[in-house]
């Protein structure tokens, strides 16, 4: 299939697989999918899968922030899922997939780390979270976001010994402190129309892109606009309505 | 990984098992519909995605071969999949001598001629570990090849087998492995050609012991190649590429 082709389509209103341009698919959670991790989930959003796994440790805070924990977030794109996805170090797709998915949890103070601080200055919780790609369909920034979300909302800390250690054979019941779930969406422009959670084929085809994270209350917490083409002040306005009203069916799965 | 120094009686398995017992096993083909084949094999606690790939063009160019095809094999730990902290992403000396023994235990089957100056990638990733990762990886794989399509000689099955104090076991978990410290040997088997294609030990067999384990350890490859088999007719007599889990 042709860029030229999927936009003669998209133009007239329709898509190669029937959606409606605003129709996202099926989308599923499924939790603890690793009892390695002290929270896990896998997301699929028609036929794209991805897992998140969170990793808590104990470590030294940042010298600019000795009374907070740690977040970190990471998202690989492994070759297994994606003909397009090479073997080595994350290249600036996988970076920004991670960068995008950490604004979203980060500047929704979706994580209250400041209840990670065991001992100021010298020992907090780190959070890492890892999006690691199963199939790539799509709409990548979707499902990491929520299934990154997903995978903070059921993790709990792992035992901690006398001696100060992480005993991580044994995990407690108590649950890493979180404020906010922010749902991203994004919205993708091809030609003059806008559409939901696109193929592969048709990220291939945008013009331009914005992903929206949206916290509890709708709020706007974080944005990014991808894609070679420019956006006006209205198609702005009209790719955060469309995310609102969608972040809302996601939130509900979210439960 | 390294066993514990102080060497404790282990009168029976920590988990109720019997000595020759395997985990629940379970299989499912055609798992991930991008790659040109793949496959889910999960003993136990231990899952092992994997994706096959090709044959396709191989880059750089000097490592093409003009007389045949080339497997790659490439072994992952999810970082969140180890036992205790964080996996680095990335390869280490653990995940690429994994690899390239993957690599080995199933190219005997294969037959690439046909495909001259390119690869047959294998892509292993793992959510979840509890011991005999690798194991579970090969026996993978092997479906994810023959899902692609593949000239196949044969499937290849996989597990590893213990050894205490002159007792056999199967299938060690992580516990056995690296809390008791029982010998760890995994292996990969060929049916059909009645073959091993890969064998590593650690610890210490005698050598009576090591050929009545060997002997186990084929009666024991025979009932998860079974589970292998039925997981690929599962698919490919189902009506979508979505095969149907297969368990024992």
């Amino acid at each position: 299939m042709s860029n030229e082709h999927i936009v003669k389509y998209i133009t007239k209103g329709m898509r190669y697989d029937g959606r409606a341009l605003d129709e996202y698919r099926p989308v599923s959670i499924e939790l603890n999918v690793s009892h390695c991790a002290e929270g896990s989930a896998r997301v699929k959003i028609g036929e794209t899968e991805v897992i998140a796994g969170v990793k808590l440790s104990l470590e030294k805070p940042y010298p600019d922030t000795p009374a907070q924990g740690n977040l970190m977030i990471n998202a690989e794109l492994t070759p297994m899922s994606s003909p397009q996805f090479e073997t080595g170090p994350p290249g600036e797709q996988a970076i920004e997939l991670s960068r995008v998915i950490d604004r979203g949890i980060r500047e929704s103070k979706a994580i209250d780390l400041t209840k990670l601080c065991v001992k100021e200055g010298e020992k907090v919780w780190s959070v890492m979270v890892d999006i690691v790609t199963v199939n790539d369909e799509g709409n990548l920034f979707d499902a990491g976001a929520l299934a990154a979300i997903a995978a903070l909302k059921s993790a709990v800390f792992p035992h901690v010994t006398e001696e100060g250690s992480v005993d991580y054979n044994k995990k407690t019941d108590k649950h890493v402190p979180m404020n906010q779930s922010p749902i991203a969406i994004t919205v993708i422009k091809v030609g003059d129309r806008l559409l939901l959670d696109p193929s592969p084929a048709e990220e291939a085809a945008l013009d331009a892109r914005l992903t929206i994270a949206l916290n509890d209350a709708s709020m706007l917490c974080a944005m990014q606009k991808g894609g070679d083409m420019p956006l006006t002040l209205e198609e702005i306005g009209a790719m955060v309505d469309l995310a609102t009203k969608q972040s809302k069916e996601l939130r509900k799965k979210l439960g | 990984m390294a066993a514990k120094a102080v060497k404790i009686d282990y009168p029976k398995r920590h988990d109720g098992r019997g000595w020759e017992d395997l985990r629940k096993i379970e299989a499912k083909v055609g798992i991930i519909p991008r790659a040109d084949g793949s496959a889910m094999f999960r003993i136990g606690h231990t899952v092992a995605y994997a994706a096959v790939y090709g044959p396709r063009d191989l880059h750089p160019k000097f490592m093409q071969n003009p007389e045949t095809g080339i497997l790659r094999c490439r072994y992952n730990m999810m970082p969140f999949s180890g036992h205790g902290e964080r996996v680095r992403p990335g390869s280490s000396r653990r995940s690429q001598e994994i690899s390239m023994l993957m690599s080995k235990a199933l190219l005997p089957v294969l037959d690439l001629k046909e495909y001259p100056n390119s690869v047959v990638d294998v892509f292993i990733e793992l959510p979840e570990t509890d011991a005999g990762t690798r194991c579970a990886g090969i026996t993978a794989a092997a479906m994810a090849l023959a899902d692609a399509g593949l000239l196949m000689k044969d499937l290849v099955t996989s597990l590893s087998m213990g050894h205490y104090n002159g007792r056999i076991m199967a299938d060690i978990d992580g516990h056995e492995d690296c809390d008791v410290g029982i010998s760890d040997i995994p292996i990969a088997y060929i049916p059909t050609m009645d073959k091993f294609s890969l064998l590593q030990l650690d610890g210490d067999v005698p050598k009576e012991d090591l050929l009545k384990l060997l002997t186990l350890a084929k009666k024991k490859a025979m009932d998860i190649y079974k589970v292998q088999q039925e997981a690929l007719k599962a698919k490919f007599s189902g009506d979508g590429h979505n095969g149907k889990k297969v368990k024992a």
